[in-house]
């Protein structure tokens, strides 16, 4: 099994090198879900102005609460939107070796002739996505037989079982149809057709949900394996903070359809500055604590009617008069480090709003 | 003592690859456990993904006969429920939740007839008023009410609040016993602290009895009475889940709980790095 090392180690950084292009840029990319209920018009803003962009050989992470806009987002990244969500403003531009796309301006992007081999999208709750009637071998066959150089389909076979072997999975599966699986053999199928052909952009969203923790482990170790062996890039979305913690080199924050805080997880975890990552660094539950635990405050946000200016004040701790009418923009705040909170850059705070930092935390 | 449910030996055997399919699987191996009446606790159940954990649940809610032995609840074989009525009168006391709520409500429909259906199966109850005040009882039990939910589609609700409205649901027909599968493995870190809070109280308060699937150490150890470890469909450990947890003894139970990662290597240095999965077997 090969040895891997800590986040961050390998060729990706926190600040990204001038020198070397980014395989993903966002900008200020905004996509609604556009519902139109019995005439009304009603927007989700479940992706609101975000822009981000990622280095090959990188690993970036993006953690959130339940229903921030995590899926929605690389939905849209990954060119797999369908209404009601709607690119509403910004862009998606991919800088693969040897071929540029840009999904959202212009003509429609011929998205199939990039999947698979270039870019690979592992959906939330995929275990659900194979084909119930056909057995799972038929799902390799469909996918991956093209993109892998096999001479024979013997050939392509035996690399399936080698790469189902090292996400611990037997070659029975292949006979099996979907239904016939564990909810988390079936996740690692997924996760199988999506690496096989060692993309250079994965996009993961939850993929290792339903996997016991020795298995978790294991895959993840695998995933970051064959990223590293091709210095691929990954976007990995969950909300578990170990997982982030353990395999990310660069992670970005959620809330409410917005990035709120960006960093090197290293500095993420050590400091947050976010109060929101805060809430999310300190809440951590560790084996061995019996002490009560409370979860987040409040409700989650409406996002077809979020708070005004800042998100997060109705649950804020931190939260003063500037945060209920004035969005805190998403600034510079060290090395690699971005962050959208007056409290944590008071320097952010406009002019002349009277009583600008009057705590109004509950 | 009298149990609520008696799990006496059960194993399962599948053919897998269709009806012509050549490989049998054991899924459930020779297993056994008894849940106390008037003893109400929250049983945990953790093991390897495929060890037959949904399996289990899926014969104690008796949607899939054993292969061998039996299943009691309340002193009665689960197996002979055959009659629509009988079927009713054990799911009003059985009720299950599972893992993904946005599988169990259908996106076209609006997620509180789930509740006021039912009301009307379950409890006889056919007047609108009743109905609606059966529902917001259930929801309120869960921190909502009916007027936060009443009209809304499932896209229109958080995953977590479709999961306490999918745990309400299951409130409803007054059960004694919840069989809830990987109850909280969509829900983020603070809904997923509200959810085994309200198992808590669940337990307390209604004198409900929860047998948990999950793979989350951390919360398995904050809320559960006694723990059974899996692997490949056979019970390795059992026992007091703070006992077995703080100190597993089984080989597999020790390695589960050293593979949880910390949310400390970020700091520290990622665990990825001594993973000695080759001495696993695959499933
Ligand atoms: N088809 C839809 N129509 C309207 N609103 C939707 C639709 N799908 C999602 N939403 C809403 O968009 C918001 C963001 O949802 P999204 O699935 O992106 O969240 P998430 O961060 O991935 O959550 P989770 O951690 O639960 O997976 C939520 O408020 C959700 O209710
Ligand atoms: N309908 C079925 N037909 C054939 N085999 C099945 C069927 N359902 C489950 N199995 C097999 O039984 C074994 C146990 O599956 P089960 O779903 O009970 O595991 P689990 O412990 O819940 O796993 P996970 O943690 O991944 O959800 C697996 O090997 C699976 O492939
Ligand atoms: S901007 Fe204000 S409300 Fe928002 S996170 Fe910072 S302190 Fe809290
Ligand atoms: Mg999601
Ligand atoms: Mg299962």
């Amino acid at each position: 099994m090969t040895t891997l090392t800590q986040p961050g180690a390998g060729a990706a950084m926190a600040t990204p090198d001038a020198s070397v292009r980014p395989v993903l840029s966002v900008e200020d990319l905004r996509a609604y879900y556009v519902l139109d209920l019995f005439g009304v018009k009603r927007e989700v803003r479940a992706v609101d102005d975000i822009s981000i962009r990622i280095m090959p050989n990188e690993i970036y992470g993006i953690a959130g609460e339940s229903s921030s806009g995590k899926t929605s987002l690389i939905k849209t990244i990954a060119g797999a939107i369908q209404p009601p969500l709607t690119v509403v403003g910004g862009k998606v531009h991919f800088d693969f070796r040897g071929k540029s796309i840009d999904l959202y301006s212009g003509a429609p992007a011929d998205l199939d002739a990039i999947r698979w081999r270039h870019l690979s999208y592992i959906m939330q709750g995929s275990m659900n996505v194979l084909n119930p009637v056909r057995r799972v071998r038929q799902a390799f066959i469909d996918f991956a037989a093209r993109h892998i150089a096999a001479p024979s389909r013997r050939a392509f076979e035996e690399v399936v079982v080698a790469h189902l072997d090292r996400l611990h999975l037997s070659p029975h599966v292949l006979d099996a149809y979907p239904h016939e699986l564990s909810g988390g053999m079936r996740q690692r199928v997924t996760i199988a057709l999506a690496t096989v052909c060692k993309p250079e952009f994965i996009i993961a969203d939850e993929p290792t949900t339903a996997l016991d923790v020795v298995v978790q482990k294991r895959v993840l170790a695998m995933i970051r394996e064959v990223q590293r062996e091709i210095g691929s890039s990954l976007l990995f979305v969950t909300h578990d903070m170990s997982v982030h913690a353990n395999l990310c080199d660069r992670l970005g924050i959620m809330y409410a359809g917005r990035l709120v805080e960006e960093g090197a997880t290293s500095d993420l975890f050590a400091s947050p500055k976010h109060p929101y990552t805060q809430h999310l660094i300190s809440s951590l539950p560790r084996i061995g604590d019996r002490t009560p635990r409370e979860g987040l405050k409040g409700t989650p946000p409406n996002l077809a009617d979020p708070p005004p200016g800042c998100r997060f004040h109705p649950r804020c701790p931190m939260a003063m008069e500037v945060c209920r009418t004035v969005v805190p923009p998403f600034v510079t705040a060290g090395k690699g480090r971005r962050v959208a909170c007056f409290a944590a850059e008071p320097e952010t705070i406009p002019d002349g709003i009277a009583n600008a930092t009057r705590s109004i935390a509950a | 003592m009298t149990h609520l449910l008696e799990v006496d030996k059960v194993g399962k055997t599948y053919a897998m690859g269709g009806i012509l399919g050549s490989h049998r699987v054991r899924a459930v191996e020779n297993v056994s456990f008894a849940l106390e009446a008037g003893r109400p606790e929250i049983f945990t159940v953790i093991g390897e993904s495929g060890s037959g954990k949904s399996t289990l649940a899926r014969m104690i809610l008796a949607s899939v006969p054993p292969s061998d032995g039996a299943i009691r609840f309340e002193g009665q074989d689960v197996a002979a429920i055959k009659s629509r009525r009988d079927r009713l009168a054990f799911m009003k006391r059985v009720q299950p939740i599972f893992q993904n709520p946005f599988e169990a409500f259908n996106p076209l429909k609006k997620v509180d007839r789930y509740l006021f259906m039912t009301a009307r199966r379950f409890n006889g109850v056919s007047r609108r008023d009743e109905v609606e005040r059966q529902a917001d009882e259930a929801l309120r039990k869960v921190g909502l009410s009916l007027a936060e939910v009443k009209g809304r589609f499932p896209h229109e609700l958080s995953g977590g609040q479709l999961q306490r409205i999918a745990i309400a649901r299951a409130l409803i027909p007054g059960p004694a016993l919840i069989v809830a599968d990987e109850p909280v493995s969509m829900v983020d870190a603070s809904l997923r602290t509200s959810i085994v809070n309200l198992f808590m109280t669940l337990r307390d308060d209604l004198g409900v009895s929860i047998i948990y699937i999950t793979h989350d150490l951390a919360t398995a150890y904050y809320i559960s009475d006694r723990i059974i470890i899996m692997q490949k469909g056979e019970v390795v450990e059992a026992g007091d889940a703070r006992t077995v947890l703080a100190d597993p003894q089984h080989p597999y139970s020790r390695e589960l709980k050293a593979a949880v990662l910390s949310p400390d290597a970020a700091i520290t240095g990622s665990a990825l790095a001594e993973t000695d999965a080759a001495t696993l077997e695959p499933t």
